[in-house]
């Protein structure tokens, strides 16, 4: 997945390579058993926009092979924190990222660390599906063909759509506009072309609240499928969805400051999903969980 | 839960005082509101006759006096001061297509680079950014004989020092258009939606690779609409050429940088200036095939706007 280690390289490829966290799907397959090995380790991360602050002090590890939820209500940072892990915040000008964030041990924001190496490596599936104006083929090669990456392409895009649980419904149809395709079918799409750049981490901002429950339960089937080969962070506004398919449940709430009406979120619990669900170790949690706030 | 039979006679009420409300106020529109809704409908009919009015008189007028004139020799034969029977547009001709390449070789890179730059690169919080925004728009407004002026003086004298040569003609009506491509393709780069930038950023692709492979084709359709709108406006425009040297009456063939040049609309002003019937004629003539290829571009143009355009 990384360029050919023999062939010639750029100057400043060869820089890009080194600024780039040297971490890729696989080394870490057969790790000390026992603990559990951490794909990002979050210390006091804390989101401003414009000075202002968006989530505070957030302390969490996220775990290989889980799929993590982050729930809570609206406008309590859980997207904004989820764009942090793979530096997409970093294409919103006012927006500033502190405290310590490490993805396999590396500082994420640290001064060596390309975005652009960090978005190839931590892939992100969006809200609202959003395939290229292209031909379904073109959409899961553009990843590929932008990493330079040509070789053996018809095998990889097939690999993707058939990992995304799309391939027999478009094998057919692999040079007709993705546009044509329904909206559940886009989104396994957007899937398909995030995994054919083969990432390490998959990061899935409410995926399917602009989808119909089959299409839903569609892709809640391929998170439990894709969480065998990748780490899957996933945002839901859908607390029976974070408590179908997620191993490990981050609760955030809205914390206001009364004095002058600023409101940021705060993790308010992070454990097993059985128990955030079952056995919630704060009131707050089980008040939410239970539905008796929103 | 009542069924519904307990609670049927007040609800029956309710549903009869509805209806009552509903049909009073059905009835009950005001007879001045249908004569003043008639009246307007009709004076915004009047004002779409009036402004085809003025095309149909002009497709009318040029057809009836230049019908006589129209003949392959329009575009195989030179000006002729004398025998108007045989003269034609070649020269012309010939002039607005090598001026108009020049327009479209200098307008697409410039164009398209600058509104890239305006819409992809440009912090818009940045006061200087929005100063040149706003000159765009204000130059798109400027009088076309302005530019005339501006190339005598900066691309056929002063700076460039071209001379009255075809190609500072074509450089002239790139610099009157530019403004207009550059409008036209920041709206087209702008209606391509956040969520495919995004999409492809969050991929690993970088920005370039982004504005290079999702940007620009998305935004294609549009860019080239402007063009060819732009393109036909400066095939049309006589005043800045008269000032940048195509007053020239032209029986050869016009060379990019020597000699002297003529524009089709700039022979039919030419021709339309004499006295005699034959002439006028012949300038009607003009005007019928330049109509013709303006039409071409615009309907062109339009076809690919439809047919391209992305549905988001």
């Amino acid at each position: 997945m990384t360029q050919d280690e023999s062939s010639p390289k750029t100057g400043r490829e060869a820089a890009a390579e080194r600024a780039a966290i040297a971490v890729r799907p696989g080394e870490f397959h057969h790790s000390a058993s026992g603990k559990r090995e951490k794909v990002f380790e979050l210390k006091g991360v804390e989101v401003l926009y414009s000075g202002m602050p968006a989530v505070k002090g957030i302390s969490m590890d996220i775990h290989r092979n889980d799929v993590t939820a982050l729930i809570g209500p609206s406008g309590c940072g859980k997207s904004t924190l989820l764009r942090c892990l793979n530096r997409m915040n970093d294409l919103i000008p006012a927006a500033e990222v502190r405290g310590e964030l490490l993805y396999h041990g590396e500082d994420l924001y640290g001064a060596a660390v390309d975005p652009v190496q960090v978005r190839k490596l931590i892939g992100m599936v969006f809200q609202k599906p959003n395939p290229f104006p292209k031909s379904i083929y073109d959409n899961v090669a553009f990843g590929p063909r932008i990493l330079g990456e040509k070789e053996d392409l018809d095998a990889r895009v097939e690999r993707a759509l058939r990992g995304a649980a799309l391939w027999e419904e478009v094998k057919d149809r692999l040079d007709s506009n993705a546009f044509g395709l329904s909206g559940g079918q886009q989104q396994r799409l957007c899937i398909a072309r995030c995994i054919a750049v083969e990432p390490d981490t998959i990061l899935m901002d409410e995926p399917c609240s602009a989808l119909d429950p089959i299409s839903t339960g569609k892709i809640e089937d391929l998170m439990i499928e894709l969480k065998k080969e990748f780490s899957i962070v996933i945002v839901t506004h859908n607390m029976q969805q974070a408590a179908r398919v997620s191993d490990r449940t981050a609760f955030l709430m809205v914390e206001l400051d009364a004095a002058d009406d600023n409101r940021w979120g705060r993790l308010v619990e992070y454990d097993e999903t059985e128990k955030v669900f079952t056995n919630p170790g704060d009131q707050r949690t089980e008040d939410y969980v239970s539905g008796k706030v929103g | 839960m009542a069924g519904p039979g307990a609670a049927a006679p007040r609800s029956r009420l309710a549903v009869a005082g509805a209806r009552a409300t509903t049909r009073a106020m059905l009835g009950n529109q005001p007879r001045g509101d249908v004569i003043r809704n008639m009246v307007f409908a009709a004076l915004l009919l009047l004002a779409i006759l009036i402004a085809l009015a003025g095309l149909i008189a002009l497709l009318v007028q040029a057809f009836v006096k230049g019908s006589s004139a129209l003949s392959l020799d329009l575009f195989t034969n030179g000006p002729s001061s004398i025998r108007p029977e045989s003269a034609g547009f070649r020269p012309a001709i010939i002039g607005s297509l090598e001026l108009i390449a020049g327009v479209i070789l200098f307008v697409v890179p410039i164009g398209v680079g600058a509104a890239l730059y305006l819409e992809e690169y440009a912090d818009k919080t940045r006061w200087w950014n929005r100063l040149i925004e706003v000159n765009i728009q204000n130059l798109a407004a400027v009088p076309a004989i302005i530019y005339g002026i501006l190339g005598l003086g900066f691309i056929v004298r002063g700076p460039l020092d071209l001379g009255f040569v075809l190609a500072a003609g074509s450089l002239t009506l790139a610099l009157l258009v530019l403004p207009m491509v550059i409008i036209a393709a920041r709206e087209a780069i702008r209606a391509v939606p956040d969520s495919i930038r995004q999409g492809s950023l969050a991929l690993g692709a970088t920005k370039w690779q982004t504005i290079r492979s999702q940007v620009l084709p998305a935004s294609l359709p549009g860019i080239i609409t402007g063009i060819i709108l732009a393109v036909s406006r400066a095939l049309g425009e006589a005043a800045p050429l008269l000032l940048v040297g195509a007053a020239a009456f032209v029986t050869f063939d016009p060379q990019p940088f020597s000699g002297g040049y003529t524009a089709l609309p700039v022979q039919i002003y030419n021709y339309a200036t004499r006295p005699q019937e034959e002439f006028q004629a012949l300038a009607a003539a003009g005007i019928i095939v330049m109509l013709v290829v303006l039409l071409a571009m615009n309907s062109v143009a339009i076809w690919l706007r439809n047919r391209y355009e992305q549905r988001w």
